[in-house]
């Protein structure tokens, strides 16, 4: 008992590369008060494929249509902001339970299904969201997206072109979301989940339910995911059907291997890097963008196949 | 509303047929090896446009152009399946749908680059474009030809795979791969060949579409979900239970395009989710 519990509080103790690391995220105010906007953009898909990790990397549960959620936080944040009430920390609240219902509905499902199926229902559920958001217009503004969502005043500091507001907004979400799910991996609960990755069949016998596992981490991923999609509404005042779409889905799954799944870190170095380079090339039409990400999707699966963060790994040995 | 019945169960057959063309391929070769091959239709594609160039660039007949476009998107699947899915076949489905996800994006953007995104178009002959009645209907002329092509095309490759040698290699392959290698059986072999069979077959299937739906660089994507359907719900490695859903799904598609347009893509994934979890190994699947 008292190894299991070494064991743990080995894990939860903060390094200094990480200590590092989240210290670098404030230099943007400093030092590229220019990119701030670009800044918050990346911290809310990083935010996303730290959801989708959850249940990509840790639960092996391979998602085609993580966008669903993205989207359901994004339209509950948006329609709450349009109707009722601008204050964004309820936005940030509803989406996240909304997302969550919608979540636990859906874990019922997937949890039952591996392999093609359960790759081809993600698939088929996230569209079939994106159609009915689509024929629904009158309710979600259809192909226009919906316009006129007033976003208020943040603890008195309004959103502002320059994205101060939303750049510090976006890297506190976060930053909080971060230390939940990096608690969830580092507790017992986490390494079942990683057991039933390995083999979901065998967890059960030392007394992890696996169903009961993935239906959490699920739910979990799809609430965090939602309060992703309701920072975008927030910081771009709009929502528009693309938050829904099978593209979205696929890009944080790319950003996510390119990063490495599995890993705490995977998904937001993956988000730094996919979204500087898309800024940097943004001259070029977006159809030849992705050209280059599926060449690098390619090799990243034939050469690199634990990302980035992986590749490193193998050339620094972690001493314990 | 008898007549228009017919028109929806005539269209639909039709387009059954392509649909049946496009995804028998991928039935077969992940009833084989398991492998999730999501650029299937990006083989369809390959084939769709080697017709486009040949007619208009080239002056080739419609006709002619079918058997080089079966060639070249065959050719296509053969180089892609030696050089990278050859080293797939045991990595994990997140890796196969990673890969070959990242085979549609190139080709989606190189046939943007090299045709721009516009619709492309192939005229078939005169004698295709006409309508012919029959027994008091009105039927498209190039509909019927795609409905006499598709059982055609049925008739042999359930010819080919009952009645030859290499059809009872492809058979025991897909019913237990290993069992098939112990007994001496070049499963890797029957496997590339059937893969450019597929490959091909889909080409063929790309190149016909282009009179009915269009052809545009979207196209890998957004056939993917009516192929992946067709071989959800035919299950894995069954030609006739492909043939069956294809028939159904281009029915029930006509159907509600016809009678609840208002509806769109919408019904296609209901039915899709559904079919998937109450059978997710497919109505006619043996797993």
């Amino acid at each position: 008992m008292e190894n299991a519990n070494q064991h743990f509080r080995e894990k939860v103790r903060w390094r200094w590369l990480e200590i590092a690391f989240w210290l670098c995220t404030l230099l943007p105010f400093v030092v590229t008060p220019n990119y701030l906007s670009l800044a918050s953009q990346i911290a809310i898909t990083a935010l996303f494929a730290l959801s989708l990790d959850l249940i990509l990397g840790y639960a092996g549960i391979v998602s085609l249509g993580h966008a669903a959620f993205f989207g359901v936080g994004a339209y509950s944040a948006g329609l709450l902001a349009k109707h009722y009430w601008g204050e964004p920390l309820a936005g940030l609240l509803l989406a996240a339970i909304f997302s969550g219902v919608v979540g636990y509905a859906m874990s019922h499902i997937i949890v039952r299904f591996r392999h093609l199926a359960l790759i081809m229902l993600t698939l088929g559920l996230g569209l079939l969201l994106h159609e009915a958001a689509n024929s629904a217009s009158g309710l979600t503004g259809g192909a226009d997206g919906l316009q006129g969502v007033r976003v208020g005043t943040l603890f008195g500091f309004k959103f502002d072109m320059f994205g101060r507001t939303a750049y510090a907004y976006s890297l506190a979400v976060l930053f909080i979301c971060f230390l939940v799910a990096r608690r969830i991996i580092h507790s017992p609960f986490g390494l079942a989940l990683r057991g039933i990755r390995e083999n979901a069949t065998r967890m059960p016998a030392i007394g992890a339910p696996s169903r009961a596992h993935l239906r959490k981490a699920y739910t979990i991923a799809a609430v965090i995911a939602g309060i992703a999609g309701a920072l975008l509404t927030h910081t771009t005042s709009t929502v528009s059907l693309e938050v829904l779409s099978f593209q979205r889905s696929a890009d944080v799954l790319v950003i996510l291997i390119l990063g490495g799944a599995g890993r705490l870190y995977g998904g937001i170095i993956g988000a730094i890097i996919y979204m500087v380079a898309r800024d940097q090339f943004s001259g070029i039409n977006p159809q030849y963008w992705y050209f280059w990400i599926g060449l690098l999707l390619v090799a990243v699966v034939m050469f690199l196949p634990n990302g980035i963060l992986g590749g490193l790994a193998r050339f620094f040995p972690r001493k314990t | 509303m008898l007549s228009s019945l017919a028109t929806v169960l005539f269209d639909g057959f039709a387009y059954g047929m392509l649909l049946f063309l496009l995804s028998v391929g991928l039935s077969v070769t992940l009833g084989m090896m398991n492998f999730v091959n999501l650029a299937h239709c990006s083989f369809a594609m390959v084939g769709g446009y080697a017709t486009v160039t040949l007619v208009n660039s080239f002056g080739w007949p419609f006709l002619a152009s079918l058997p080089i476009a079966f060639i070249v998107a065959a050719l296509v699947s053969i180089l892609l399946e030696r050089t990278l899915y050859k080293r797939l076949y045991r990595a994990s489905d997140l890796d196969q749908c990673l890969l070959t996800i990242g085979i549609v994006f190139v080709s989606v953007a190189a046939f943007a680059w090299l045709y721009t995104s516009e619709q492309q178009s192939a005229r078939p002959p005169e004698w295709l474009r006409g309508r012919i009645d029959l027994f008091g209907v009105n039927f498209a002329a190039y509909r019927l030809f795609l409905i006499v092509f598709g059982l055609a095309v049925t008739g042999l490759l359930i010819l080919l795979l009952e009645r030859t040698r290499f059809g009872a290699k492809v058979r025991a392959a897909v019913d237990n791969q290993r069992m098939a290698r112990g007994l001496g059986i070049d499963v890797d072999r029957a496997f590339m060949l059937t893969f450019a069979l597929g490959g091909g077959l889909a080409g063929l299937g790309g190149a016909l579409a282009i009179e009915v739906v269009g052809l545009d660089p979207s196209f890998a994507l957004a056939y993917l979900v009516y192929v992946l359907i067709v071989v959800a719900v035919g299950g894995l490695g069954s030609i006739g239970g492909s043939f069956a859903a294809a028939v159904v799904l281009g029915i029930s598609d006509m159907a509600g395009k016809y009678y609840f347009p208002w509806l769109g893509a919408f019904l296609i994934y209901l039915v899709m989710v559904a079919l998937l979890m109450w059978r997710p190994a497919g109505l006619f699947g043996k797993r």
